[in-house]
């Protein structure tokens, strides 16, 4: 099987401080990672990386199966081919109803053109509808999403992030101010989802990643430091002084 | 599923354009065209001005209001129309002349005569007798008309392609829009640049071929004219607004980078929006300019662009009639208290004279609207239909701005 995502030797400078080095990482089709790291590691960058925000120095990324190099695309072109993000807090259109925000993630065509005469079909709609009740929004479509909790912004984020259809999803620490019961459900959101499409968690939170029982990569300065199951990287002892020993 | 009609969606479109057709049958009846003449043709004038003015504001709404993209050059595309079209007027009433004056000779002028004579006539006030190569096609109204689209549209797309791609934003936006229009104004002031200097081009309200007419009926056409573009273009405008797209522009407006990460090319729906904006003000701008009757290279001054955001702001930003009401009121406000046929107000040894004090008027109501009521004039109707913005008191019930407040989640 080839790699849907298959980032080589990247490294990035931003003003001479090297906040990646030389990484390489792969992901497959369907598959679940979580990559884990003290602050600074370059989680983040890493994603900036892959999304189009920031240029890597050095180094390709490859995606999907005729290997287009995603380095060449801008934001709007890396998420049309196939890439969602999802930030860390949640970042909802909160001037707008739950239903517009969804029916502005429904994969459709982006251009302007089509747009202006975009109108809804019924099959649009019965989407947004399901959709929205999966993530228990499902009487809430008239509502502001200005008005909704934390939680529940979360969650129509993580609606609107399924409308797009990604191949990949990239989560930024999806549990971070969820309550335990909420954790639990994002756990088992994030399982299922992995089971069509690849979906890589960047996380703090060991007990969460253990949660999601999925193969574990761990940044430190900018590069890969271990990589395998949450128990085998634990037992590293690399791992084990760049957590325990510095901090 | 059905969808509803276009106005069920939008009452406020149907309110519009009936208090739109309501006010131009009462202009037109009261018009000394028309009517017993309570409204002067001057007066006429004014209104069908203050029609093209609301036009520009929509389009500076769109832009601003739904956009978040502060242009303070929107005046330039309007005031680059308003040349366009009045060099056609300009030349076609100055060809009448000259033929007049040279059949009078006896024999027929050659058409070498006639150009050298409108020439003569044109830029002998600065000192000039050759037609530039920019009034090539001012003989002609049709290509004329087109080009008083044209030469905005394709400014504002070469502005906004460089501008947008190089992601520009906020108030260095606003700043490079500003120069734009002020190195505009600049070069028109010069006499070499074939627009005819500081004089700019005038008796642009005398139509050609028209000679004869009154000018109550070409007051009165002119005011229809202003009144159907307006009207029009707030249909389109609020059609633009209310669907799928709308809802990406307003995004793009509280979260650029979001709805990048959803896939939409944020640039270029910008360009989409900036080019369509400036194509409306240069509309607004041919309609305008043959009612005022004189255009000068001061028309592009960044003044003027910093009006057309003070009128949208003090009407209301983000809703089309808003954009309306503001420029309406704002600007015959304006006109009154500069006519200066209003008294002056003896204040012990000092007056308030009110042309004077018009502008501090003016900068000070825009900063209390601002501070006050930054939902503008348009806010008012959302009191009467008891639409408020929640009343945020208390201590948040989420982590972040914007989530449920402690006493509203009581209510």
């Amino acid at each position: 099987m080839t790699a849907l995502l298959e980032v080589s030797g990247i490294s990035v400078t931003f003003d001479g401080f090297r906040a990646i080095n030389n990484l390489s990482f792969s992901i497959d089709e369907g598959e679940l990672r979580a990559i884990i790291g003290p602050n600074g590691a370059g989680k983040t960058t890493f994603m900036d990386i892959v999304t189009g925000k920031t240029k890597p120095d050095a180094g390709t990324v490859t995606f999907g199966e005729r290997s287009i190099s995603l380095l060449g695309l801008n934001e709007a072109r890396i998420a049309r081919a196939g890439v969602g993000r999802k930030f860390q807090r949640p970042t909802v259109f909160e001037d707008q109803t739950v239903e517009a925000n969804l029916i502005l993630a429904l994969k459709a065509n982006r251009s302007p053109w089509r747009v202006l005469f975009w109108s809804p079909k019924a099959a649009d709609m019965a989407r947004v509808q399901e959709l929205a009740t999966e993530v228990g929004l499902g009487d809430q479509l008239q509502r502001k999403s200005g008005e909704l909790s934390h939680g529940q912004k979360q969650w129509l984020e993580i609606a609107m992030l399924l409308a797009q259809e990604p191949r990949l999803l990239l989560v930024d620490e999806p549990a971070a101010g969820m309550t335990p019961a909420e954790r639990e459900q994002t756990t088992t959101l994030l399982v299922s989802l992995a089971k069509t499409r690849a979906v890589v968690v960047v996380e703090h939170d060991m007990e969460f990643v253990r949660r999601l029982n999925c193969r574990v990569t761990v940044l430190h300065e900018g590069s890969v430091l271990a990589e395998g199951s949450l128990d085998h990287v634990t037992r590293d002892p690399q791992v084990i002084s760049v957590y325990l020993g510095r901090g | 599923m059905t969808r509803r009609s276009f106005f069920a969606r939008n009452p406020s479109a149907l309110i519009f354009i009936a208090c739109l057709a309501v006010f131009t049958l009462a202009v037109t009846l009261m018009s000394e065209a028309y009517g017993p003449g309570l409204i002067s043709t001057s007066f006429v004038k004014t209104l069908g001005k203050t029609l093209c003015l609301c036009l520009v504001a929509l389009a500076m709404d769109l832009i601003w209001g739904y956009a978040g993209i502060l242009s303070l050059g929107h005046m330039a595309f309007f005031a680059l129309g308003g040349y366009m079209i009045g060099m056609w007027l300009m030349y076609a009433r100055t060809e009448e002349i000259v033929v007049t004056a040279l059949a009078q000779g006896g024999l027929p002028a050659t058409p070498e005569e006639i150009q050298q004579g409108i020439a003569t006539q044109i830029f002998g006030v600065v000192g000039s007798s050759d037609l530039p190569a920019i009034w090539s096609f001012a003989h002609s109204l049709p290509l004329q008309l087109i080009l008083a689209l044209a030469v905005p549209g394709l400014l504002a797309l070469g502005f906004g392609w460089l501008a947008f791609r190089s992601r520009v934003t906020g108030v260095y936006l606003s700043i490079l829009t500003q120069a734009m229009t002020l190195a505009l104004a600049l070069y028109l002031f010069q006499n070499d640049s074939g627009l005819r200097g500081n004089n700019g081009l005038s008796g642009l309200q005398n139509l050609p071929g028209l000679g004869d007419t009154a000018q109550d009926l070409v007051s009165i056409w002119f005011f229809w004219a202003s009144a159907l573009a307006l009207g029009l273009g707030y249909l389109t405008l609020s059609w633009l607004v209310s669907g799928k797209f709308g809802s990406v522009v307003r995004a793009i407006r509280d979260d650029e980078a979001r709805v990048r990460f959803l896939g939409y090319p944020v640039e270029v729906y910008k360009l989409f929006l900036f080019t369509l904006t400036a194509l409306i003000a240069a509309l607004a701008g041919v309609l305008y300019y043959p009612q005022a009757g004189i255009i000068n290279p001061a028309e592009l001054a960044p003044i003027a662009s910093i009006y057309l955001a003070v009128w949208v702001a003090i009407g209301g930003r983000g809703r089309l009639y808003g954009a309306v009401l503001g420029a309406a009121f704002v600007s015959l406000l304006s006109s009154l208290f500069t006519s200066g046929r209003l008294p002056d107000i003896p204040l012990g040894p000092a007056s308030l004279n009110w042309v004077d004090w018009w502008l501090v008027i003016l900068g000070l109501s825009f900063v209390a609207v601002t501070l006050f009521a930054p939902k503008g004039i348009g806010g008012l109707f959302d009191r009467f239909q008891h639409i408020g913005a929640p009343d945020r008191k208390g201590a948040q019930l989420g982590p972040d701005d914007g989530s449920l407040q402690e006493q509203e989640a009581q209510k």
